[in-house]
C-alpha cells in the first residue's frame, strides 16, 4: 500500500520536471559521494565505504525480493559467494592448479550469469512455498553451499578456498588501490540502487508488488505470479552477484566462511536494519553495520567489556529496531516526521496524510 | 495402511520389496560377494544403529519445533540456541549433583521456563505477525549464541552417563561367523540404545498427548484453525504458552542427550537449527508424524553417507531435502 501511496504523490510533483524534482539533500549527499576521496583516508575510503556499498548492494538485493516480493531470502549472500567463487575458478587467483585465468571480458560475464542462474533455481524451490517457508528453505539452501564449498576440494579448492583473486588492470588503473575501488563500487552501488528503483516503478514491479499484497488477486487477473517471483528471484540474483564480485575483489580471497551462515544472517540483519521499504535502507543499514564492525571493538574495549561482544551488540541493536519499528531506521524516520509538527492534544496537523 | 495401498499399489510394491531386503540385510549373515560389494557387514550395522539413534535425537529436537510452528506459525529460529541451553544446563547439573538422571527434568524445567518468558515477553506482543516473529528468533538466538559464548566460553563439554550406562551391550544380530563355526554377535552402546528407547516413548506420548487428551483436543483444533478455537471459549493464550513451554523443554532434554551423545559446544545451535529445519521440511511442517519420520531418514542418511561416501555426507542431507521440495513441497507427511 505504501509503495502505490508513494508512486501517486510523486506524479503530482511530476510537471516540475526531473530536476527541480530532487530535493537539495539529495544532491548534497550525491555530490559528497563523488568529492569524498579529496578529504578521506584510503582506510575510510577503502574499509568504511567500500564495504558499505558492497554489502549495501547485497543487501539492496534482499531487500529487493523482500520489500517488493514479499519474499526474505537468506540465500543472497550464497548467490554473492558463489559469484564470487566462479570468479575466481575462471578468472586469474593464486592457485593456479584449479584457476582457468581466463581474461576479465569472459570470466565476468560467466560468474554473473551461473551466479543469476543459482539464484533462479533458488528462486524456484522456494517459490514452491511462501512466507516464513521461504526463510527456512533458503537458509537450508545457503547451509548446504557453504558444506559444499568446504567439502570439495575439486572445484572449491575447500576449507581454504581461493585467494590472491585481484580485479583486471584496466585503462592502467589499479582498482584495488582506495580511490579507483571506491569509485568502483559507489559506481555500482549507485546503478544497482537506481536499477531497483526503476524496476520498482516499471509495470514489472508493479505486478511484483501486486502479487505480493495479493497473490490470488492478480493471479485472477490473468498475472503469472510464479513467473513474476522467479523473475525477481533471477533479478535479485544479478545484483547479489555484482556485489559478490566486488566482495571478492575487495579482500582478493573467497572461501566457505564468506557465503556461510553467520554472513547470510548479517545480509538480512543488514536489510532490516535499514528497512525493506525503501532501496536506500540497505545502504543505510550496511553504513550502521560497517561502522559497528569497524570500532565496536575500540567501543567495547572502552566501557571495560571485551572487544569479543560484537556479536551481541550487533544481536542487541537487530532485537532492539526489529521489536520496535519492523521497518527499520527508515520506518523509525517516517514514523519521526509524521509526528514533527503535530499538535499533541488534537493529534492533527503534520505530514501524516 | 489399506488406503495407502489401494491407491498407490507401485509404491507399495516398492516399499515393501525394499522393506524386506533391509530386513534380510540385517539379520541374514552375509554371503562373501555382499561383503566385496559394500563391505563388513558390522559397517553396516553400525551405521544403521547410528543413524536411528542420531534420528531418535533429531526427533527430540524437531518435534518442539514443528509443535510450535504448527500451532503458532512461528518459525522459532532460536530452537537451536534453546537445544544448546538445554545441553549447558544439563550439563552443570549432572556436574554438580552427580546424577545424571536429574539433568533432563532440570534441562527440562529450566528451558521451559525461558520458553515460556520468551511466549509471554515476546511473541505475545506481535501475534500474527509471522516474519517479524521469525525475525525476531533470529536476533534473539545472535544474542543468546554469544551470551552462552561469554559465559561457558568455546570448550567442549561432554556430559558422562553413569556407570551403569556405560559399556557396550551384546544384541542378537549376528555379524560374522568364525572359522570355528560360533557366530559374532554385534556390541553396541547400551547409553544410546536407552535414549533412543526414551524418544520413542517421548514421542509415542506426544503422540496420546495430542490425540487422547483435552489438552490436546485443543491443540488439534488450534493448529486447524485457532480463530474458530478462541470465537468458542478455549483460553488459546494458555494453549500457546503450555506447547511453548512443552517444545523449548523438549529442545532442553534434547540438549542434555547431545551432549551424551557427542558435546555441547558453541555452533551446536546452528547445527541442530539447521537439521530441525531439514528434518521438518522433509517431513512436513507442523506435524509430528512427520518430524519422526523425517528425524529417522535424516540420521541414516547422515550416517550411511558419512560411512560410504565421507566427503559429501553433509551434503546428502540437504540434496534429500530438495529433492522433496521439488517433488512434494509441503513435505512427506504434510497436509496441502
Amino acid at each position: 500500500m505504501a509503495a502505490v501511496e508513494d508512486i501517486s504523490a510523486q506524479e503530482t510533483v511530476e510537471p516540475r520536471g526531473w530536476i527541480e524534482g530532487v530535493p537539495a539533500a539529495y544532491w548534497l549527499v550525491g555530490f559528497i559521494l563523488l568529492v569524498m576521496p579529496t578529504f578521506a583516508s584510503n582506510f575510510v575510503l577503502f574499509q568504511i565505504f567500500g564495504w558499505t556499498f558492497i554489502l549495501g548492494i547485497i543487501a539492496l538485493s534482499l531487500m529487493f525480493l523482500g520489500g517488493y516480493g514479499g519474499m526474505v531470502s537468506l540465500a543472497q549472500m550464497t548467490v554473492a559467494g558463489c559469484a564470487g567463487y566462479m570468479l575466481a575458478i575462471f578468472g586469474p587467483s593464486a592457485i593456479t592448479g584449479i584457476s582457468m585465468n581466463w581474461p576479465w571480458y569472459v570470466a565476468i560475464p560467466i560468474a554473473l550469469a551461473l551466479a543469476v542462474l543459482l539464484g533462479t533455481m533458488i528462486g524456484w524451490l522456494a517459490v514452491r512455498t511462501d512466507g516464513i517457508y521461504t526463510i527456512m528453505i533458503t537458509l537450508a539452501i545457503a547451509a548446504a553451499f557453504f558444506y559444499f564449498a568446504r567439502q570439495n576440494y575439486v572445484i572449491f579448492n575447500g576449507f581454504s578456498g581461493f585467494n590472491g583473486v585481484l580485479p583486471p588492470q584496466l585503462f592502467g588503473v589499479d582498482w584495488r588501490g582506495p580511490k579507483a575501488f571506491y569509485y568502483l563500487t559507489l559506481f555500482w552501488a549507485t546503478l544497482c540502487y537506481f536499477a531497483v528503483l526503476y524496476i520498482s516503478r516499471s509495470p514489472f514491479g508493479l505486478a511484483l508488488q501486486g502479487v505480493r499484497d495479493n497473490q490470488r488477486r492478480m493471479s485472477a487477473l490473468g498475472f503469472n505470479a510464479t513467473a513474476h517471483r522467479v523473475a525477481a528471484y533471477a533479478f535479485a540474483a544479478l545484483l547479489a552477484a555484482i556485489g559478490g564480485i566486488l566482495l571478492t575483489w575487495q579482500s582478493a580471497q573467497i572461501s566457505p566462511g564468506t557465503a556461510g551462515i553467520g554472513p547470510a544472517i548479517d545480509i538480512l540483519v543488514i536489510a532490516v536494519i535499514g528497512g525493506l521499504r525503501h532501496p536506500i535502507g540497505p545502504f543505510i543499514g550496511a553504513f550502521i553495520y560497517v561502522i559497528l564492525k569497524t570500532f565496536a571493538l575500540d567501543a567495547l574495549v572502552a566501557v571495560g567489556l571485551s572487544g569479543e561482544r560484537f556479536q551481541l551488540l550487533i544481536g542487541l541493536g537487530f532485537l532492539i529496531i526489529v521489536f520496535w519499528s519492523p521497518d527499520g531506521i527508515l520506518g523509525l524516520l517516517a514514523r519521526w516526521r509524521e509526528n514533527q509538527g503535530k499538535d499533541p492534544l488534537t493529534d492533527r496537523g503534520g505530514d501524516a496524510p | 495402511m489399506r488406503h495407502f495401498v489401494d491407491r498407490h499399489p507401485i509404491w507399495s510394491v516398492v516399499l515393501f520389496v525394499i522393506a524386506a531386503v533391509l530386513v534380510w540385510m540385517i539379520f541374514a549373515i552375509w554371503p562373501d560377494w555382499m561383503t566385496d560389494l559394500i563391505g563388513r557387514k558390522k559397517v553396516f550395522l553400525n551405521a544403521l544403529f547410528n543413524g536411528i539413534t542420531l534420528g531418535g535425537l533429531y526427533f527430540l529436537v524437531a518435534s518442539g519445533f514443528t509443535l510450535i510452528f504448527g500451532l503458532m506459525h512461528n518459525v522459532n529460529l532460536a530452537h537451536g540456541s534453546l537445544y544448546l541451553l538445554g545441553g549447558y544446563v544439563g550439563y552443570f547439573t549432572a556436574d554438580v549433583t552427580g546424577y545424571w538422571l536429574l539433568a533432563f527434568p532440570a534441562a527440562f524445567v529450566v528451558v521451559a521456563a525461558f520458553g515460556v518468558l520468551l511466549q509471554i515477553f515476546v511473541f505475545r506482543r506481535m501475534e500474527g505477525e509471522d516474519l517479524r516473529q521469525t525475525l525476531v528468533t533470529i536476533g534473539i538466538s545472535i544474542v543468546m549464541a554469544d551470551l552462552m559464548l561469554w559465559a561457558w566460553g568455546g570448550d567442549f563439554y561432554n556430559i558422562s552417563p553413569p556407570e551403569w550406562l556405560s559399556g557396550p551391550m551384546q544384541t542378537f544380530f549376528v555379524t560374522s561367523v568364525k572359522r570355528s563355526g560360533d557366530l559374532v554377535y554385534m556390541k553396541y552402546p547400551f547409553v544410546r540404545i536407552v535414549i533412543f528407547a526414551a524418544s520413542v516413548v517421548v514421542g509415542v506420548g506426544m503422540w496420546l498427548l495430542l490425540n487422547r487428551t483435552r489438552i490436546g483436543m485443543l491443540i488439534r483444533a488450534g493448529v486447524d484453525d485457532r480463530d474458530m478455537l478462541s470465537a468458542t471459549g478455549a483460553r488459546i493464550q494458555l494453549v500457546f504458552v503450555a506447547v511453548f513451554a512443552l517444545g523449548a523443554g523438549l529442545a532442553g532434554v534434547a540438549g542434555v542427550v547431545g551432549g551424551t551423545f557427542q558435546s555441547v559446544a558453541p555452533g551446536e545451535d546452528v547445527r541442530f537449527l539447521l537439521a530441525s529445519l531439514v528434518v521438518v521440511i522433509v517431513g512436513g511442517m507442523g506435524s509430528i508424524p512427520g518430524a519422526a519420520l523425517g528425524a529417522l531418514i535424516i540420521g541414516l542418511a547422515e550416517q550411511f553417507g558419512s560411512v560410504y561416501f565421507p566427503t559429501y555426507a553433509v551434503v546428502l542431507t540437504f540434496l534429500i531435502m530438495v529433492v522433496v521440495l521439488a517433488f512434494r513441497p509441503q513435505g512427506l507427511m504434510g497436509r496441502n
